[in-house]
C-alpha cells in the first residue's frame, strides 16, 4: 500500500490539522511506509515532527516556476509520487486536512488521476472485499464522512483500488507513531503544464485587529433575537468583559447588521471555544455546526423550546434586550469593586 | 461578460434534522427548499458582474424537475436564462456530476458559438460538501479554477479575473486568464432580495431542459446517521435579569472573567 499525506507548514511546524490526517494516515496505511509533500523545503522543527509521527519520505516542492502556493503545481508533485498506482498492483491512499488547502488540492488530484475525492472524513479502513455491484475491481474502502457540515454522518463504500481522503480534524487526535521513523528529505519538481503554472497565488499579509474569531477563548455571538444593528453594541461590550470575540448568525449577516467575517457556522467560522454564548440564536444546526466544539454552551433565549436551548449547558429564558445590559452591568460593577 | 451560474437544490434543513426510516435520504416531507449560502452568493455576483460589464448571467442545475424552483429565484435576482439538467432526484456523486456538466457545457456553448467567460459555483454543496465538481469541470473543459473566492475583480481589458480570498491570516490572490472556473463563499457580496418585476420575470420565464448521462460513482452511499450528542437539554439558570447573579458566578468558575 502507498499512502501519502499532503502536509501543511506553519513557519517550521507542521499545523495541526495536518498531524492529525497523518495519524489518520498512518492508521489507514496500516504500517506502510508514509510519505509527504511539504511546499516549502521543512526546517528541522517540522521534520522533528513528522518523524515522530512516522513519516519517512519528505518530499518538498521545488519546481523552478512556482513561486506561490500552486494547487494544481502540488497535485501534480502528488500524482507523481503515488505513479506507481499506474501499474494497477498497489492500493493507494493520499491524505489530507479537509482545510481550503487540502480539499483544494486533492480536488485537483483527483482530476488529474480519476480517483475519488472522499471529502470531510472521520474514519476511513481498507477493505480486502466489497460486495459486487460496484464498479471496483475487488477490494476498497469502508468510509465514514461528515454531511451538512457535521450534522449528518454518511457511511459508504469506496469501490476502488485507490482514494484520496480529506480529514476533518476534530474527528483525529494528533497521536505520534510507536516508532519514530527515519526521515529522508528529498525536492519533487514534477513536470508541469503551463495551466498548472497558471494558477499561482501570490500573498498578502491580511490587516488583522482585535480577537481573532476563530481562535478566541470566548465567542458572544448574537442572532436575529439581538433585533437589529444597533443592539450590538452591548454583544460587544459584553465580549470585550469576557476578554472574546463578536459572533453572529446568518440572520444577521444577511439583514446586513454585521459583516460576514463574524458569521458562525456552515458557511461562515467554526469556532471552538472555552465558552460560548449564543444571545437570541434559534440554533439551527448550521449555526451549530459552527460551535458545537464549544466546551461550554450558554443560550440566552425568549422561547425555552428554541434547540439552541437543548443543546447548550447552560440556558437563561429571557428577552436579551434586558438580559444583556444587566449582564454588563453586573460585570461592570464587579470589576471595579474588586 | 457571459456568466455560467451553478446552484444546487436542497431541502431548508432548521433546528433538527429527520432521516427517511430506510436511513437513505433527509426527510424532506416537512420542508422547503433552497440553495447554499455559496450559490446564492455566486448568482447575486454574477449578476454585478453583468451590471458592471455587460452580458448575460445564465443559472443551470442538475436536479429533480422540482428544481426548476431554484432556478426561477435566480431568474428573480437578476440570471437572464436559465437551463435544468433533469434527473430522478437521486443525488449523483461529485465525478458523475462534473461530467454531466462539463458536457451541458459544451453543449451550451456550441449552440452560443463561444465559451462562457466565466463559470461560477459554490465552494462546496450544503448537503454533501464533496469540495470538488467546480474544480473537476475546470479540467475537463481545460480551464484555470480557483476555489473558495471571497472578492472577485474582472480586469479592464475583460481577459482575466482576479480572485481572492484569505488563508491562515494572509491573502492569497489568482490571476486566471479568461475563460475560467471560480468557486465563491458567502461573504464575498451580499446577495439581493427579488423584486416584484423580478419575480414576475422569473415565473414567466422559460428553462430549457436537457437530460444528462450519469455513470456510476466508485463512492456507493450506504446510509445517513444523525450523529449523536452528548448535550441533551440545558440546565437553565433562572428566568429574565434574575438569572444574572448565576450567570456571573458561572462566568467566575469557568474563569473567563478577570
Ligand atoms: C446551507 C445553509 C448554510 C447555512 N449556514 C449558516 C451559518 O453558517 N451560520 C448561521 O448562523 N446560519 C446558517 N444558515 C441559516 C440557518 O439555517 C438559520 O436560518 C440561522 O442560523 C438563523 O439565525 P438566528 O438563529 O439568528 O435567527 P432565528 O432562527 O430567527 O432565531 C432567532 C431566535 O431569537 C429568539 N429571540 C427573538 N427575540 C428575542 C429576544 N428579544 N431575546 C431573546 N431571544 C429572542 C427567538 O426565540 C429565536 O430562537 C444556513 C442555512 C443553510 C440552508
Amino acid at each position: 500500500m502507498i499512502t501519502v499525506c499532503f502536509v501543511e507548514l506553519d513557519g517550521d511546524e507542521v499545523v495541526d490539522a495536518s498531524l492529525r490526517a497523518v495519524t489518520f494516515a498512518r492508521r489507514l496505511g496500516g504500517g506502510a511506509p508514509l510519505g509527504c509533500l511539504v511546499l516549502d523545503r521543512p526546517g528541522p522543527g517540522a521534520l522533528a515532527q513528522l518523524a515522530a509521527f512516522g513519516v519517512a519520505d519528505v518530499r518538498h516542492l521545488d519546481a523552478g516556476d512556482v513561486h506561490g502556493y500552486a494547487p494544481m503545481a502540488a497535485a501534480a508533485a502528488l500524482a507523481e509520487m503515488v505513479a506507481p498506482f499506474d501499474d494497477g498492483v498497489d492500493v493507494v491512499a493520499v491524505v489530507a486536512a479537509a482545510t481550503d488547502h487540502g480539499n483544494e488540492v486533492l480536488a485537483h488530484l483527483g482530476a488529474t488521476t480519476g480517483l475519488e475525492l472522499v471529502a470531510n472524513c472521520v474514519d476511513a479502513q481498507v477493505q480486502a472485499e466489497v460486495e459486487p455491484g460496484g464498479p471496483g475491481n475487488g477490494g476498497g474502502f469502508a468510509v465514514v464522512r461528515q454531511r451538512w457540515a457535521g450534522s449528518l454522518l454518511e457511511d459508504a463504500v469506496l469501490h476502488a483500488r485507490g482514494g484520496l481522503f480529506s480529514v476533518v480534524a476534530e474527528a483525529v487526535t494528533a497521536e505520534p507513531s510507536p516508532v519514530a521513523a527515519e526521515v529522508t528529505v528529498r525536492p519533487i519538481a514534477p513536470a508541469l503544464t503551463p495551466l498548472d503554472l497558471a494558477v499561482q497565488a501570490v500573498e498578502t499579509r491580511s490587516e488583522g485587529g482585535g480577537v481573532s474569531l476563530a481562535s478566541a477563548r470566548v465567542v458572544v455571538s448574537g442572532g436575529r433575537g439581538i433585533g437589529g444593528a444597533e443592539g450590538f453594541g452591548v454583544v460587544e461590550e459584553l465580549a470585550t468583559l469576557l476578554g472574546g470575540a463578536v459572533g453572529v448568525s446568518r440572520a444577521v449577516t444577511s439583514a446586513g447588521w454585521r459583516p460576514h467575517r463574524e458569521q458562525v457556522g456552515q458557511t461562515g467560522t467554526r469556532v471552538a471555544p472555552h465558552l460560548y454564548v449564543a444571545c437570541g440564536i434559534s440554533g439551527a444546526i448550521q449555526h451549530l455546526a459552527g460551535c458545537q466544539g464549544a466546551t461550554h454552551m450558554v443560550a440566552i433565549n425568549t422561547d425555552p423550546d428554541a434547540p439552541i436551548m437543548a443543546r447548550a449547558d447552560y440556558a437563561i429564558v429571557g428577552d436579551v434586550s434586558v438580559v444583556l445590559p444587566a449582564l454588563v452591568d453586573a460585570l461592570r460593577h464587579r470589576t471595579a469593586g474588586s | 461578460m457571459d456568466v455560467l451560474v451553478y446552484v444546487k437544490r436542497v431541502p431548508a434543513v432548521g433546528g433538527r434534522i429527520v432521516l427517511t426510516p430506510d436511513g437513505r435520504e433527509v426527510d424532506t416531507s416537512m420542508l422547503g427548499f433552497t440553495v447554499s449560502p455559496h450559490e446564492e452568493c455566486a448568482v447575486e455576483e454574477a449578476v454585478q458582474i453583468t451590471e458592471r460589464h455587460g452580458g448575460t448571467v445564465t443559472v443551470s442545475t442538475m436536479g429533480p424537475p422540482e428544481a426548476i424552483e431554484q432556478l426561477r429565484t435566480a431568474i428573480s435576482v437578476g440570471a437572464h436564462a436559465a437551463h435544468l439538467l433533469v434527473t430522478t432526484g437521486v443525488d449523483a456523486g461529485p465525478i458523475a456530476t462534473s461530467r454531466a456538466l462539463a458536457s451541458s457545457v459544451r453543449e451550451l456553448e456550441g449552440g452560443r458559438g463561444r465559451p462562457f467567460d466565466l463559470i461560477l459555483c459554490g465552494n462546496e454543496a450544503a448537503d454533501t460538501g464533496d469540495h470538488q465538481v467546480g474544480v473537476r469541470l475546470a479540467h475537463a473543459l481545460g480551464r484555470p479554477c480557483a476555489t473558495g473566492v471571497k472578492q472577485l475583480q474582472i480586469e479592464a481589458t475583460g481577459e482575466s479575473v482576479e480572485a481572492s480570498r484569505e488563508y491562515r491570516g494572509s491573502q492569497e490572490h489568482f490571476t486566471l486568464r479568461l475563460p475560467a472556473v471560480v468557486t465563491v463563499k458567502e461573504g464575498i457580496n451580499l446577495p439581493r432580495y427579488p423584486s416584484l418585476p423580478g419575480r414576475m420575470r422569473a415565473k414567466k420565464a422559460d428553462v430549457s431542459t436537457a437530460t444528462p448521462t450519469l455513470e456510476p460513482e466508485p463512492l456507493v452511499m450506504q446510509r445517513l446517521r444523525v450523529p449523536r450528542t452528548e448535550r441533551t437539554s440545558a440546565e437553565v439558570l433562572g428566568h429574565g435579569v434574575d438569572a444574572v447573579p448565576a450567570l456571573v458566578a458561572l462566568f467566575e468558575t469557568l474563569g473567563v472573567v478577570p
